[in-house]
């Protein structure tokens, strides 16, 4: 009896993964994880630009510390962005595949776009810059293998080693950028995925997503400028 | 006036097809976009040319039978308006203007400007229904219905079934028309019996027929001539995932509405 019981959710999970709008919801609640990541990951960088405390020590250093105090917190966070991100990923293939080559195999002579965006528009495109980003970022600040004289743990010191190189600071910035357009659309886009909509909400919710990328888009890309400006050093 | 059209002209459904440019002189801003065609099939058929082929019926904007791709826009573009209640005192002397038909997969073209939309027959005939009792007219009203509900309902009922949803996604997407059929039925108490299979039924024919997915552009909800808002395909969503909680499969095969 279990067995069957098993199964029927096993079928049910499928069934519900395998529609376009069962993936749009697991799209929408991966993008959400990854969104508040986002977020916490924001605050905590922007202690980059407070002076060091009565230790001798840069905030932003202890902040690290901190994170990696309790190691059980700080891999149960890394395990579920991970699999947050393979799932985000592997539905965006799936629908554009879907949408992209077997949906409309001849296209149009002609399109006008009327209502979507530009950052609606190019989803499919920031997304994979924003991943080939994240793997640099990851192999020049947590793994420092991209990064000149990189010591672990010494966070301010290694953030500055790596800016100070104008083309990693233009490519953090470009990919920063790209970030906050997939935000653009995709942080309205997710309330709607799993249903969140109603005439006093919607233009709020709209509103409120257009304003949080650009301050996430300003607050990552402040950073490289002020260590190439060479306000952080 | 004077236009320059660049037509999809395609035999059937397997030749390939191409743009034709046509000239169509002395045409009056009073007609139809539908009226103007007419003129310039007279003017073909005198030359022994086949005229351009496109679907139509009512004329009146309520059938959903007329409908093709204007310089990129679906029905062209006038909001909320079908093409044949499109007149010709919205475009230029001498412009010019290209028509394509719906491009979807699941709309196959059949010749030049006509496309097959059964797939959205197949998509109505999966759950757009609704189980009543046979016999005479239940009394008017013996069933309350919220009146906010009902209107919402309404809204969602006058999807045409057109397919202009579908022709200006990015992605051919049917969700807009789906979604406008589940919510007209899901607001409404009569409708109820139905209600979880319908969302995961329907959902899953939009599937089978090869639409894409939603990715919430909004183009569908600015081209279509019934203003369906995009609010009914979060409705939609709504639906499916209680459905895809809620549902349980028949303890038997027979019995139950």
């Amino acid at each position: 009896m279990a067995t069957v019981a098993i199964n029927q959710e096993a079928e049910r999970t499928i069934t519900f993964y395998r529609s376009a709008v069962g993936k749009k919801v697991v799209m929408a609640v991966t993008g959400f994880l990854l969104f508040g990541f986002i977020v916490m990951h924001l605050i905590g960088n922007l202690l980059i630009y407070l002076p060091k405390d009565s230790n001798g020590q840069w905030p932003i250093d202890v902040y690290a510390a901190q994170l990696h105090a309790i190691p059980e917190l700080l891999w149960s966070a890394r395990i579920i962005l991970l699999v947050a991100v393979i799932l985000h990923i592997v539905a965006a293939w799936q629908l554009s595949v879907l949408n992209k080559l077997e949906a409309r195999k001849q296209g149009y002579v002609r399109w006008t776009p009327v209502a979507s965006s530009y950052a609606s528009r190019t989803m499919v495109w920031s997304g994979p810059i924003i991943l080939l980003y994240v793997i640099y970022h990851l192999l020049d600040l947590t793994f420092g293998a991209f990064n000149p004289g990189f010591e672990f743990g010494q966070v301010h010191r290694n953030i500055v080693a790596s800016f100070t190189r104008p083309p990693v600071a233009a490519f953090y910035i470009i990919a920063n950028l790209c970030l906050a357009f997939h935000l653009y659309h995709g942080l309205w886009s997710m309330c709607q995925s799993v249903g969140i909509a109603h005439p006093r909400y919607t233009p709020v919710l709209k509103m409120a997503s257009k304003v949080i990328a650009v301050a996430i888009g300003i607050g990552f890309c402040s950073i490289p400028l002020a260590v190439v400006s060479g306000l952080v050093r | 006036m004077k236009l320059i059209l660049h037509i999809w002209r395609q035999k059937d459904p397997q030749s390939p097809g191409k743009m034709v440019r046509y000239e169509v002189q002395n045409v009056n801003e009073h007609m139809s976009f539908l009226e103007m065609l007419d003129v310039l099939n007279e003017d073909l058929i005198s030359r022994n040319e086949d005229p351009v082929a496109f679907d139509h019926d009512c004329r009146e904007g309520i059938c959903g039978s007329c409908g093709f791709m204007i310089n990129g826009i679906a029905h062209g573009p006038q909001r909320g308006t079908t093409v044949c209640q499109l007149h010709m005192r919205h475009f230029k002397d001498g412009q010019e203007l290209w028509l394509e038909p719906w491009r979807a997969q699941a709309f196959p073209v059949l010749k030049d400007l006509i496309v097959d939309r059964s797939a959205f027959d197949r998509i109505i005939a999966a759950g757009g229904y609704v189980s009543v009792n046979t016999g005479g007219a239940p009394e008017a009203n013996s069933l309350p219905v919220e009146k906010t509900k009902a209107d919402l309902a309404m809204d969602a009922a006058q999807c045409i079934g057109c397919g202009a949803c579908v022709a200006a996604c990015p992605n051919a997407s049917a969700s807009l028309f789906t979604a406008a059929k589940i919510s007209h039925l899901a607001l409404l108490p009569q409708a109820q019996a139905e209600r979880e299979r319908r969302a995961l039924n329907m959902v899953a024919q939009m599937q089978a027929e090869l639409f894409g997915a939603c990715t919430n552009h909004g183009e569908c909800e600015a081209v279509c001539p019934k203003e369906i808002k995009l609010e009914n395909i979060a409705r939609m969503n709504r639906e499916f995932i209680r459905a895809a909680c809620l549902h349980r499969e028949p303890a038997r095969e027979t019995g139950g509405a």
